[in-house]
């Protein structure tokens, strides 16, 4: 495993997410689930994107996209990306062809579920190309095959299996036949929705391995989303934790999970064993995941958290910089280091 | 190859099924043939004549059932399914061979054209959920409830009646003698036009709800998201994608009501008095006409049976899954 902490992320931004608000529900009351996300990631960064069930990682990535199923409304906000020809463009005022254009070549996204992101019926080679035919109309059917080889031996797939039908493959090899497909254009942003959830732990190993290594070779950024905060340690280079639709904390990956300066981020990281290092009893966090539709006035993690006063319950924090601005944290009282 | 060896020996052992029930179901009527000729002459006939219509039927010797049964098979394996009681003495295949045309010509061509029509728009309207498409939902559920026969006489009162552009009376011209000039086929064509309609409209509208709410499944399966984050055209989304998936349900469907084409329209040929195969059913099943009901029941087994066939075949075509490693 490479060190996740060195490689050359530059100062360039390839994504910039500002104040993006998102709704569920088409009443008069819908639940807010994403509210004001600021997120930027640099080019040949790994951003992890961590958080509990249902804290809305999954909608960033769906909103941020433009993929989002009703009842999801983006309600407000700036998606920035910076496209292959250097362009930055702002994907939610997009027209539909413009946004056609844009997907794929400038963002590509390799979703959670392994066992369902493949069409069954038709075979991988296929699928693997047709984004190519679609974008790059003018590439003959011989040079579309020779770019599905090429993609399935940089995930170290048997280039034979280019005439599989996904049901004959495990689902590991799904999921990297998946990757494969996310660098078919080679774009600058790779966005992975918990890709290596529905795998077994070597398979995840493996997978984020294979992750790292292609980072390193192709120099692509990642938004890397995981409720598994232990994982991020491993790829990301930076981190940013996400509460209630918002995000609480973010700074660089090692200083983050080993100081956690957010009392939520270190509930969370103390929910996980860690990989390395001594053994620590396994924290938790108390009381359950808040109700998005009944959301505290002040601070949303209040109500769970054992440090908090009348101020954290009256009055909701905001994103303010901490260790020389390395550090955002969303609270007001910042552990101590 | 060893799925197919299973296919095919449980497709043997169901015809096998099927023709020893068609055996045995007419035998088990009340009542035989020559009966029902004496009540339609009122008894008006001497013990002589009756004894030789049981001869004339066959019916006069005692032979056990079960050399029926073997009779019966021979019989079948040389392709003779036995002479008419009721249109003495023409073979029940040349019947057969007269009506079975025009029921697969008609019905088949309507059921095929309702399918298709029908799942494209049940795609198009699953695509476009919660748009102004779902306001004709309401309407499809109306046709495919309403009764078949009553859409049947609601279309001959208004194309037949009312504004009498078509006609609604038989399958061609009385006038016209059966012979392939473009007369004979234009009138066809017009006499098929109503009952083709009926089941048209009343068939259709199974199949646009089906397919729209498998379309409605699919369209949240995550290959068509990740087909959109592709930024594939939308067409190709829409048809590669999602129709593709959907339709996988509706085969078996058609293959089944393909099954029914030669069976179930005998209430279309009755109101329209179209001269098919369910009409002659109905006719052969008054007269207590045996051989006839057995030769018809047979190329209605048959043909839901080739259909399934056909469905399995199509199926194993359009779903990799269902494909084994050979």
């Amino acid at each position: 495993m490479p060190e996740s902490v060195l490689t050359g992320a530059s100062d360039e931004t390839i994504l910039d997410i500002r104040d993006l608000h998102v709704d569920y529900g088409y009443d008069e009351r819908p639940t807010h689930v994403l509210r004001g996300v600021d997120l930027t990631v640099r080019r040949g960064e790994v951003l992890g994107l961590a958080g509990e069930s249902g804290c809305g990682k999954s909608t960033l990535a769906y909103a941020a996209t433009r993929l989002l199923p009703p009842p999801g409304l983006i309600t407000g906000g700036e998606v920035w990306i910076t496209g292959a020809d250097d362009e930055k463009r702002d994907w939610l005022r997009l027209t539909d062809t413009q946004l056609r254009h844009a997907r794929w070549s400038d963002v590509a996204v390799v979703f959670q579920g392994a066992m369902n992101s493949l069409n069954p019926v038709h075979r991988i080679g296929r699928q693997l190309t047709d984004a190519i035919r679609a974008h790059r109309p003018h590439t003959s059917a011989a040079e579309r095959h020779e770019r599905g080889i090429e993609l399935l031996e940089l995930v170290g797939i048997d280039p034979d299996r280019i005439r599989a039908y996904p049901h004959e493959l495990s689902g590991g090899m799904r999921q990297r036949v998946m990757i494969a497909m996310a660098l078919a254009l080679e774009p600058r942003l790779l966005i992975m929705d918990e890709p290596t959830t529905a795998l077994d732990v070597v398979m995840q190993r493996q997978i984020l391995e294979q992750i790292a290594d292609l980072r390193a070779r192709l120099g692509f950024s990642v938004v890397f989303i995981t409720h598994d905060v232990s994982l991020l340690i491993e790829i990301a280079d930076r981190i940013a934790i996400m509460y209630a639709g918002e995000i609480v904390e973010s700074g660089p990956a090692r200083s983050l999970y080993h100081h956690p300066r957010h009392p939520y981020t270190a509930g969370l990281l103390s929910s996980f064993p860690p990989l390395h290092g001594p053994r620590r009893d396994l924290g938790g966090i108390p009381g359950s995941p808040p109700d998005l539709a009944a959301l505290p006035a002040g601070c949303p993690f209040a109500p769970r958290c054992a440090w908090a006063d009348d101020h954290c319950r009256t009055d909701h924090p905001h994103a303010t910089k901490l260790d020389d601005g390395a550090r955002d944290v969303a609270c007001w009282k910042p552990l101590t280091r | 190859m060893k799925n197919l060896a299973r296919k095919a020996i449980f497709f043997l052992v169901t015809a096998w099924a099927a023709v020893t029930l068609n055996f045995f179901v007419p035998r088990l009527m009340p009542g035989d043939p020559v009966q029902s000729l004496l009540t339609r002459y009122q008894g008006q006939m001497s013990t002589d004549a009756i004894h030789s219509l049981y001869v004339l039927f066959g019916l006069d010797e005692q032979s056990s059932l079960w050399q029926q049964y073997l009779d019966y098979w021979g019989q079948l394996f040389r392709g003779d399914l036995g002479i008419s009681f009721y249109q003495f003495p023409t073979p029940v295949t040349s019947i057969i061979a007269q009506t079975l045309p025009w029921t697969i010509g008609l019905v088949g061509v309507a059921t095929v054209i309702s399918f298709l029509l029908g799942t494209s728009i049940g795609a198009y309207l699953g695509w476009r959920r919660g748009t102004w498409a779902d306001l004709l939902i309401p309407l499809t559920t109306f046709f495919s409830s309403v009764p078949y026969f009553w859409i049947g006489l609601i279309v001959i009162t208004l194309f037949g009646v009312i504004w009498q552009v078509l006609p609604f009376y038989g399958s061609y011209d009385p006038g016209l003698i059966p012979y392939p000039d473009w007369m004979f086929i234009s009138s066809v064509i017009e006499h098929g036009i109503l009952p083709a309609l009926t089941i048209v409209l009343s068939s259709m509208a199974g199949w646009i709800l089906s397919m729209r709410n498998m379309m409605v499944t699919v369209s949240s399966e995550d290959y068509v998201t990740v087909a959109h984050a592709k930024g594939l055209p939308e067409r190709q989304v829409m048809t590669g994608y999602a129709a593709r998936n959907a339709v996988l349900p509706q085969i078996s469907g058609f293959a089944l009501s393909l099954g029914f084409v030669v069976g179930g329209t005998l209430v279309m040929e009755q109101v329209f008095s179209y001269q098919g195969i369910g009409f002659m059913l109905f006719k052969a099943v008054g007269a207590k006409d045996y051989p006839l009901m057995q030769g018809i029941f047979l190329i209605i087994t048959l043909s839901v049976l080739v259909a399934n066939i056909l469905a399995d075949i199509v199926y194993t075509i359009l779903d990799p899954r269902t494909r084994k490693e050979s």
